[in-house]
């Protein structure tokens, strides 16, 4: 059976360039970029190269950016540094109510420790008003943390119009780029952001590598203390076969970025269009228009999304879903029920995320074998009778 | 190594695609109904009773996969058992006739328990009034 693998926004295959340029540094490449000897300089040269690839895409300098082993250290990093280095001038922290767990768990750890967050509200199609930014700032706030599209529904905030708030209040401002960075255009001058989160896996790079723009003169407090790497701000021998795919990674990501995405939003629209029409009682999560370009999320009225899941593995389709079931909380995604979806709706909901090696012929697949399986578990579920 | 990856074992994985007594009862002499959205697990299940013998029983669930097979293992389990007999199966009787439940899915099992308890009670409350 044909895998149909429409869950990038989970982790997308590392390319087969990124994977040739990697290897090296393994083996014969294998040195300590601390070390002077060449075997030594060599890594670091590699390092340093991969570290001037990402400053370009994203319009930063080489020295504002530092690797970490992901977009979850990144995010750690930006928060609970400025928090620590910061606490002098305040205490408050504004962030919103549909962050990656990477932000809200530790804006749960800090407020156990302290510090004030102020979680901002969305709009039903996702959206932060920069209003309500402007309209929260205190003379204690320290930063405002708002990520650039949710991984969820795939909503792109109004990041820019936040960035000019918090540069007029003289507050620090986080974004957590890790849905757009290698997908759309990341600019930290652009988004006006003094820190930024990305991941590689999450474009075509290798798993356990990623970093955090860092605006020159921003005040932060080390997470990891140790050796002098990453200009005393991140210890620990630097991962240098991740951080050169990290490099290769962005390169690739850099060329025909636009021609991508809009390949892409044509195979959602399409997919949107077509669930539509094939399935009745179902609803697009998430903006219609300010939307990833890879990214659909629909909720289907009286069935689960596991059982949804289950039914599209075993016709080769990997998604995914806010339903959680299966996490210790049984709460279904803080994201959805942030939109406004009732507990039902966000049980039902299902997302599909596209990438390079998607085609047509994986949307054709879909609309071929969800309208049955919806059928089939309407026909189970005691939700529908009552609908009917 | 198994064939296919799953949390499930095999034993769910067949019940979830091929649940048994799935639907509605006309006249069910008691029916139990369990679950709320917020956890996204609703199970209901009906229960025919004859001479004091469960003769009958059918389900109608919305839920993950877990939910499903256990709705329809507690279903197949219950028939033909007295009411005494059947109040005696146990959220844990229902995993391991499944070969098991991942930790964090075991609550459906015990859903799949109170579905049960829940249409005993129902049945035992409407013959209690016939009698009167």
């Amino acid at each position: 059976m044909r895998r149909v693998y429409l869950d990038h926004a989970a982790t997308t295959p590392t390319r087969p360039e990124v994977v040739k340029v990697m290897l090296p540094y393994f083996t014969d490449a294998f040195g300590n970029p601390s070390s002077i000897y060449s075997y030594g300089q060599e890594a670091k040269g590699a390092v340093e190269e991969a570290r001037t690839k990402v400053a370009e895409l994203i319009g930063a300098q080489s020295e504002e950016i530092i690797f970490t082993s992901g977009g979850t250290e990144a995010d750690n990093f930006a928060l609970k540094g400025i928090a620590y280095a910061n606490e002098d001038k305040g205490n408050h922290i504004i962030t919103t109510s549909i962050e990656h767990h990477a932000v809200l768990e530790v804006c749960k750890f800090l407020k156990r420790r302290e510090f004030r967050i102020t979680y901002l509200p969305v709009d039903k199609y996702g959206l932060v008003d920069a209003d309500d930014v402007r309209k929260a700032i205190t003379d204690k706030t320290i930063l405002i943390s708002v990520m650039h599209a949710n991984n969820e529904v795939g909503t792109i905030e109004p990041v820019e119009e936040i960035g000019e708030i918090a540069r007029e209040a003289g507050v620090y401002f986080h974004t957590d780029a890790v849905q757009t960075m290698g997908h759309i255009l990341v600019n930290v001058d652009k988004l006006k952001v003094d820190l930024l989160a990305i991941s590689a896996h999450k474009f075509y790079g290798p798993k356990g590598v990623g970093a955090l723009y860092v605006r020159k003169g921003t005040k932060l407090v080390s997470l990891m203390h140790g050796g002098e790497q990453e200009k005393r701000r991140r210890a620990g021998t630097e991962n240098v076969p991740a951080i050169v795919g990290l490099g290769k990674a962005v390169e690739l990501a850099g060329q025909g970025m636009g021609k991508e995405a809009e390949r892409l939003a044509y195979l959602r629209d399409n997919l949107i269009k077509g669930l539509g029409k094939k399935i009745d009682h179902i609803r697009l999560n998430g903006h219609p228009t300010r939307r990833l370009p890879n990214n659909v999320n629909v909720s289907v009225d009286f069935v689960e999304g596991e059982s949804m899941l289950l039914n599209l593995d075993l016709e080769g389709v990997c998604a995914s879903t806010g339903s959680a079931c299966s996490s210790a909380s049984l709460e279904p995604s803080h994201v959805l029920l942030a939109l406004g979806l009732s507990p039902e709706q966000a049980h039902g909901s299902l997302r599909f995320t596209f990438g390079r090696e998607n085609t047509e012929a994986d949307i054709e697949r879909v609309l071929e074998v969800l309208p049955g399986i919806v059928t089939r578990l309407r026909a189970m579920s005691p939700l529908y009778k009552t609908q009917k | 190594m198994p064939d296919v990856w799953s949390q499930y074992s095999k034993k769910v994985m067949e019940h979830f695609k091929n649940p048994r007594n799935v639907g509605e009862m006309e006249n069910p002499d008691g029916t139990g109904h369990v679950g709320n959205p917020v956890c996204g697990d609703i199970m209901e299940l009906y229960i025919k009773v004859k001479d004091g013998i469960i003769s009958d029983a059918k389900f109608k669930t919305f839920g993950c996969g877990a939910a499903i097979a256990t709705s329809s293992m507690v279903t197949e389990m219950v028939k033909g058992k007295s009411i005494k007999e059947a109040l005696k199966i146990s959220n844990k009787a229902v995993a391991e006739a499944l070969d098991g439940l991942p930790a964090v899915k075991m609550h459906c099992s015990v859903l799949a328990e109170e579905a049960l308890k829940k249409a005993i009670e129902d049945y035992s409350n409407k013959s209690k009034r016939k009698r009167k």
